[in-house]
């Protein structure tokens, strides 16, 4: 029997950084993602978070799913498939985008990144090749996966700009969503401002060859500035603060909705500012159009501010402590804005009643139900300034 | 720039009982037929010099009642019996109305037959008023027609309860097992089993098979439910009638306009554009062509969502009826059989069942079944003083076969014309030229997508509020302005009118909303 025969043995498949994520993890502390070995914590939550707010972080970002869109189609085929204009979008830039199925619910989100003028990739959650190669049907264009060939990093935290300096890179004319590549042991090494953490950061593209010399790199450069390997519970605090969404986790992708009112809308989710309606046709659009003047959105996406210091995690939101308004979808205790903060789907009809959070808190060992006032807030709900000055600033 | 309130795209049966419906409405319509004449599969042609059939379809069983009755078809028919062949001579005869009279047969089978023979066509009666009417949609505020569904119900239930749990049993199981269960003459079953599977992609033990058997005896000629019937002149006679009324109704039919797109602004059908650069405006553009000919090429997938161009695309729209037509010398011998009726070799449902089984693999059968019509016996203008047109449904013929379309269309004639030697020797050497049409000739010359005759498989997970898909069943399309009316829509195929004219229907009641 050949190697290739045995993967069952090997459930999850682990990532060109494993050896290097494996030595730091010391408490052992995995999960899966997207099929592959994902670190949740490496050693102390707090440090790692630390590190993303006032140091350098390290997040291996191999397991994001990839594919890459090429042909003289290839815009013509992102405007069909995702509602934002990807024709817009200039070569060296990334958007943020989402895309729905026929009835305007979400399938997924991600970032879309312009490697040419009839080049893309596009980073997201889930995998949707059958989803992807139908849409082909009648456009120029090639689809492919590329999860394996790219070994991805995340590099966040207000000194990550320094690092990369240190490192050899010099990105300091690189704005915010432009990406810039950059000779790296022989090869090629593509860095994009962007990341999943509200902070300043960079994201790092190279072949899964080199890797190990990259992390290398940066930890040998970095160490001045307190460099430090992440694990995903720390970033999925950073990304609570900084308001940003995760597929299956603040929302169900419509294709894997089993119960009817699960999916959810752009509109319903706060992303209707995503869609442009004039450039045309694309999957969705006349649903969301008729969602949008018949008004029917049901839901709405938004922040809370909820007093104390207990997560509200999984909590059901009541509106004058009686009728089900919502739930919460993520939830923290924030250490920057010393806030207790949380990610809510809520009936647009209780809106602007008042809102209550029915918290279980644990308390050794016995649950004790809080009902607490809780107050809509702007989202983001931490964005500093460092995120988006350029030159970035000398941390 | 000549202009038109609504356009109608397609000059067949449906295309014609949609304008004809829409012009009485008071709309200005314009048929636009790409062919040099219209009638589509009523269209006869010279199929050898002096030689002529009548259309591709030569049968007429289901022509809705309300064209007939609407447009004042004024039809010569000619009632027909079927004649179920046995290569030995001992045949069956089928007459009246699907076997109301059964000749050759034992009285306990004749028993058996006429109680399974009431009980189906007590089945489809209940059924036949859901293709006058557009699918149901189960959804609020869906327009459904309540009262029409509610009478359908109430039919239903009148059944009685045994005939109900009876139908609810039969429903959705093949018609195999139900001829085993009742019958036992070969001849009858093979018949029976020939005429359920005419048309689509099942051998009768395919499940789901009887449905098509129930939708074929809800059709009607003349008041008479499940008859069979040839109208004087054929097929293109029918055509010829409908063209008329549609005129009379003023109707203005283009034939030789071939549309290569349809003009979509803002989301809205506003016309074509002919393939010779001719634009043609319109408010509503009606296509009674095939669907996946409508949306994936003359709208286009980048206009539509990705699920509803993925659904269409997989629709299934496999064809394995071939057309046969023969130019005889002379008369042939079905070792006696009456040349005037309907002869079908289809001798056990086995055979039938067996020359199914190839066409799966892209084969072609070896003993194929079909049914044979001597039309130069009713119209002898077809052929020349002595000599006759035989025009016969063969199947199972691949629709993309492995051997490639030339070598599969010579295997079919020669395996068709060993199968009819068979049951009528010396009939070879009477054929001075032959014609087959194999299912991509059909698709090639009529549109029909897989060379499918109802544009698109007439099988239960394709039917009713599922045809041709959940979101198109109500004849509109997400385009707004445009409609579908063909075969391809509800009720399906046949020479029949009725998707034509219930999408006329369905557009006048949205306009009236």
């Amino acid at each position: 029997m050949s190697m290739d025969n045995l993967h069952y043995l090997t459930p999850l498949k682990q990532t060109p950084f494993h050896p290097r994520v494996a030595a730091a993890n010391v408490l052992n502390n995995w999960g899966p993602w997207a099929g592959c070995t994902s670190a949740l914590t490496l050693a102390d939550e707090a440090m790692e978070y630390t590190a993303i707010r006032n140091a350098a972080s390290v997040y291996d970002l191999c397991p994001m799913v990839k594919y890459r869109v090429q042909g003289a189609d290839a815009a013509d085929y992102l405007n069909r498939l995702t509602v934002r204009n990807a024709g817009k979008l200039p070569v060296g830039s990334v958007h943020y985008t989402v895309w729905t199925d026929d009835h305007g619910q979400l399938v997924d989100d991600g970032t879309l990144f312009r490697l040419g003028p009839t080049d893309y990739r596009i980073c997201c959650q889930e995998r949707h090749l059958p989803w992807l190669l139908d849409s082909a049907y009648g456009f120029d264009v090639i689809i492919a996966e590329e999860t394996d060939e790219i070994a991805a990093l995340s590099l966040q935290g207000p000194c990550s700009a320094q690092v990369l300096k240190a490192s050899g890179f010099d990105i300091s004319s690189l704005k915010p969503f432009r990406m810039a590549t950059f000779p790296f042991e022989g090869g090629s090494l593509m860095i994009s401002r962007t990341g999943f953490t509200g902070d300043l950061g960079y994201e790092l593209w190279t072949d899964p060859a080199r890797a190990l010399p990259l992390w290398d790199r940066l930890f040998t450069e970095g160490k001045p500035w307190g460099i430090k390997a992440i694990g995903s519970t720390a970033l999925n605090l950073a990304r609570l603060e900084a308001g940003f969404i995760i597929t299956n986790m603040d929302f169900i992708p419509a294709p894997q909705a089993v119960r009817e009112d699960r999916t959810r809308s752009p509109l319903e989710m706060g992303l209707g500012w995503l869609i442009d309606w004039d450039k045309g046709s694309f999957t969705g659009r006349r649903a969301l159009k008729a969602e949008l003047d018949g008004k029917t959105a049901r839901w709405t996406f938004v922040g809370l501010d909820i007093p104390g210091n207990i997560s509200a995690e999984g909590s059901l939101i009541y509106a004058g402590q009686k009728d089900e308004a919502g739930f919460i979808t993520a939830a923290a205790w924030s250490p920057t804005l010393k806030c207790n903060i949380a990610l809510a789907h809520v009936e647009k009809i209780y809106l602007h009643r008042d809102l209550w959070v029915e918290i279980y808190a644990l308390r050794e060992l016995q649950y004790v139900k809080l009902m607490l006032r809780a107050t809509v807030a702007d989202r983001p709900f931490f964005m500093p300034a460092r995120r988006r000055a350029t030159p970035p600033g000398n941390f | 720039m000549p202009s038109s309130e609504i356009l109608v795209l397609g000059g067949g049966t449906n295309g014609l009982s949609a304008a004809f419906r829409l012009a009485k409405a008071g709309h200005r319509v314009t048929v636009l037929e790409a062919e040099a004449t219209v009638g589509g599969a009523a269209r006869g042609w010279d199929f050898a010099p002096g030689f002529r059939t009548p259309g591709l379809a030569h049968v007429l069983h289901l022509m809705d009642p309300r064209v007939i009755k609407g447009m004042g078809l004024k039809l010569d028919l000619t009632p027909l019996p079927s004649i179920a062949l046995a290569a030995s001579g001992d045949h069956l005869t089928f007459g009246g109305t699907f076997g109301s009279t059964l000749t050759g047969v034992s009285d306990a089978e004749s028993k058996a037959w006429a109680d399974l023979r009431a009980k189906l066509l007590r089945f489809a009666g209940v059924l036949a008023p859901m293709k006058q009417m557009a699918p149901p949609r189960l959804a609020s505020g869906a327009g459904n027609e309540t009262l029409k569904l509610l009478k359908l119900a109430l039919k239903m239930r009148l059944l009685g309860a045994d005939d109900f749990r009876e139908l609810l049993r039969v429903l959705l199981i093949n018609i195999w097992d139900a001829l085993e269960d009742e019958l036992t003459d070969p001849r009858l079953k093979g018949l029976v089993a020939f005429d359920t599977t005419l048309g689509t992609w099942l051998g009768p033990r395919s499940p789901n098979s009887l449905i098509l058997l129930l939708n074929r005896l809800a059709g009607e000629v003349d008041g008479n439910q499940a008859a069979l019937a040839l109208p004087k002149g054929g097929m293109e006679a029918v055509a010829q009638a409908m063209t008329t009324a549609a005129g009379a109704a003023g109707v203005i039919i283009r034939a030789g306009a071939k549309v290569a797109r349809i003009l979509i602004e803002n989301d809205r059908a506003v016309g074509v554009l002919l393939d010779t650069g001719e634009e043609l405006r319109a408010s509503q553009v009606v296509s009674a062509l095939n669907p996946k000919t409508t949306l994936l090429s003359l709208v286009g997938p980048r206009l539509l969502d990705n699920g509803l161009v993925t659904r269409l695309r997989h629709q299934k729209s496999r064809g394995a009826a071939a057309k046969l037509h023969l130019a005889l010398t002379g008369l042939p011998d079905f070792r006696g059989a009456d040349l005037k009726a309907r002869l079908v070799i289809a001798p056990s449902s086995n055979a039938v069942e067996s020359a199914f089984n190839p066409v799966k693999y892209g084969e072609v059968p070896s003993a194929p079944v079909m049914e044979i019509l001597l039309l130069s016996l009713h119209d002898p203008a077809l052929a020349p003083p002595g000599h006759h047109v035989l025009s016969a449904i063969v199947q199972y013929a691949p629709h993309a076969p492995k051997a490639g379309e030339d070598a599969a269309r010579a295997q079919m004639l020669e395996a068709c014309l060993t199968q009819l030697e068979t049951f009528a020797p010396g009939i070879r050497a009477q054929v001075a030229h032959a014609e087959l049409l194999m299912p991509y000739d059909i698709e090639a010359r009529f549109g029909m997508q897989g060379g499918n005759w109802h544009h698109g498989e007439l099988s239960v997970e394709q039917m009713l509020f599922l045809r041709p898909l959940a979101e198109l069943a109500q004849y509109r399309t997400p385009i707004d302005g445009l409609w579908l009316a063909g075969a391809g829509s509800h009720p399906g195929g046949g020479i029949s009118g009725a998707a034509g004219w219930n999408a006329a229907e369905a557009l006048l009641k949205a306009g009236k909303a």
